[in-house]
């Protein structure tokens, strides 16, 4: 990570992309509740550093304007924003690799995957970031995958039923800059047993696309 | 063995279309205006009769937890609060609901509402399910679209507004009070009770706060009627359920499934069975992390609902079956879900914030065997003293993984600790705190 990168900006604000989306977010809470926005804006902010840093993080400058625009004490919004784990408050890599390591990953192997990680990336320690600033490694808590486990939840999405091989194959594929499929890396029907599901298999339902 | 006629959840594995078109091809939303136009209270009596127990851990009687509601507004809006923060290790079954059937939770909140007298629900859904959410925010537009939520929701005449909102990492959440702490734009940390979500909830105001899978299968029971549910299952368990089977079998999967069905039909006929075997078996974690272990023995005619495991000093909790079989450091298992605990308590009450830390770092040292026999009692004496004296319910279940280590396999960790006195035992890398 370059030292440009970790300098706190002094100034954030929302652009075009970020305000409509906030003006969604608010309109969900009742009048002089508007407080309940501080997660979704909290969010926009992280994925608005993402998109025009390639980091997603929250400065606190960005905590500042967040403060303003929900009439919160600023104080009120850097403790949120440091209660939660998904806020990121300084910068990471392109990649951010969220391993859950809690008891049914561990069961399932997230120790070999682990080590893939840091094999390929160099990175040691928690919460560091690869000279190359492509990685970050975050040790993360269940993330409620756990019939696929392990997790290796890149970003916004899971990889599951990883291994070591699997793990470096997709780190290499990330490093040069594509991002595989997500979902099982074993090709199975999401939380289906391996070999295809052994119930629901005499319901016949009309096939449609997805999502209509 | 449950017949797929009988099963709630048909697109489990999202084999079909998880959007509208094909949520009404499964029966969704298939004459939901009848089923409100039954009145308030026909329904809370019709779910009371179904006998559904809370899918989300605790086990508490659905309809009566809908009929703790005021009958009259008195003024303040009633509000459904929808627990999708699904985080307990080893369970997710609230996901696959999410994105493959989440018409089943739009209509479920809908009816539920109608039935407490609100006319708006929250769904907090854990952060880390952004695509999760992505299909969920699609299915609340869908529905919003066809008329059947929003104003005159399904031309029943009642107005009801359904919003998606998402967390941002802490399993806090997934406790009631602190699930409204953070929706309000708070830290997670849980409030006292009383007084109770019922009376002064969301904005001060009137609330339950239900589990997705709870809500999800409201509609189905009052389309197929209470005495469909409630001849399934075992008295005083009712139902069908989704159970997770993660850890040490050959086909982990979630399986929707009578309550009441035998733990080792559940692994055998839909896991695989145990890696190498039954007889390989070393012991299971019946329900996600905060229940108390089970040894082998204890597993082999064990019955799979509230009762069962509570009469065995464990508990159903979220139906999430975490089986480790012979080769399982069992001290390193609980050592990690004291780490768990450890990070994830809000730090709002001393016995917690300090206790888990406290109980971390010594399972770390029972794992690698480097402490004193007599410091297992002092461990087990402490987790009694944080249970029972936290204002959630997180302290309960940091202490009761460790309790049911201590109670099942207090040897090991004897001969843990003998070993390495006896310079015989590997030191176990341990990840720094």
């Amino acid at each position: 990570m370059t030292e440009a990168n970790t300098v706190e900006p002094t100034e954030f604000s929302f652009d075009a992309e970020s305000d409509a989306m906030i003006a969604k977010h608010l309109a969900k809470y009742p009048a002089g509740k508007q407080a309940s926005g501080v997660l979704p804006l909290l969010d926009i902010a992280q994925r608005q550093m993402k998109r025009v840093t390639g980091s997603a993080w929250i400065p606190r400058v960005a905590m500042d304007e967040i403060a303003r625009r929900l009439d919160m004490a600023p104080i009120r919004v850097y403790e949120v924003a440091t209660f939660y784990l998904m806020f990121n408050t300084k910068p990471v890599g392109t990649w951010h690799l969220q391993l859950c390591t809690t008891t049914p990953c561990w069961l399932r192997g997230s120790d070999d995957v682990v080590a893939a990680c840091r094999k390929v990336t160099g990175i040691q320690g928690w919460g560091e970031t690869s000279a190359d600033g492509q990685f970050t490694m975050s040790e993360v808590e269940c993330v409620g995958a756990c019939v696929n486990a392990p997790i290796l939840q890149v970003n916004d999405d899971f990889y599951e039923d990883m291994d070591a091989s699997s793990t470096v194959e997709l780190l290499e594929a990330l490093r040069a800059g594509t991002q595989p499929p997500v979902g099982s890396a074993k090709g199975r029907q999401n939380s289906a047993p391996e070999g295809g599901p052994e119930t629901l298999t005499t319901l016949q339902f009309p096939t449609t696309s997805a999502g209509e | 063995m449950l017949d797929d006629k009988d099963r709630i959840f048909t697109n489990l594995y999202g084999l079909h279309d998880w959007g509208l078109k094909g949520a009404l091809a499964r029966g969704d939303w298939d004459g939901t205006a009848a089923i409100l136009a039954r009145g308030r209270d026909v329904i809370v009596e019709e779910m009371k009769a179904s006998g559904l127990r809370g899918r989300g851990g605790a086990g508490f009687p659905t309809g009566l937890k809908w009929s703790f509601m005021p009958k009259t507004s008195g003024g303040r809006p009633h509000y459904l609060v929808v627990n999708a923060d699904e985080s307990e290790p080893g369970t997710c079954k609230d996901r696959d609901i999410i994105r493959h059937d989440p018409h089943k939770l739009v209509e479920g909140c809908l009816i539920a509402s109608f039935a407490m007298g609100a006319n708006a629900a929250y769904i907090y859904i854990r952060g880390e399910f952004y695509n999760e959410a992505l299909h969920l925010q699609a299915a609340i537009d869908q529905a919003y679209e066809a008329g059947l939520i929003g104003k005159n929701a399904c031309g029943s005449g009642y107005d009801f507004d359904c919003y998606l909102h998402r967390g941002a990492g802490a399993y806090i959440c997934g406790e009631e009070t602190a699930l409204l702490e953070s929706l309000e734009g708070k830290k997670g940390m849980p409030r006292l009770k009383p007084p109770f979500p019922a009376a002064v909830g969301l904005y001060g105001c009137p609330t339950t706060v239900n589990n997705v899978e709870s809500i999800a299968v409201a509609p189905t029971i009052l389309r197929r009627g209470a005495a469909w549910f409630s001849g399934l299952g075992r008295p005083g368990n009712a139902g069908t359920k989704l159970f997770c089977i993660s850890g040490h079998v050959n086909k982990p999967c979630n399986v929707e499934e009578e309550l009441g069905i035998p733990m080792r039909e559940l692994i055998d006929r839909y896991a695989g069975g145990v890696r190498g075997g039954w007889d390989n078996l070393l012991a299971v974690i019946p329900g996600g992390s905060s229940v108390p272990m089970l040894p082998k023995a204890m597993c082999d005619d064990m019955l799979m609902d509230f009762d069962s495991l509570r009469a065995a000093r464990s508990g159903l909790g979220t139906a999430a079956v975490i089986v480790m079989d012979k080769s399982t450091d069992l001290i390193k298992a609980i050592a990690r879900l004291a780490q768990f605990y450890k990070h994830e308590s809000c730090g709002q009450c001393t016995p917690c914030r300090e206790g888990t830390g406290w109980m971390m770092r010594v399972m770390n040292r029972m794992v690698q065997g480097r402490a004193e026999i007599a410091e297992i009692d002092v461990l087990e004496q402490v987790t009694r003293q944080i249970e029972g004296h936290t204002i959630c319910a997180l302290g309960d279940a940091a202490a009761w993984p460790i309790q049911g280590l201590i109670r099942h396999f207090r040897p090991v960790m004897e001969e843990r600790i003998a070993a390495y006195k006896a310079g015989r035992a590997p030191i176990t890398q341990l990840a720094a705190e």
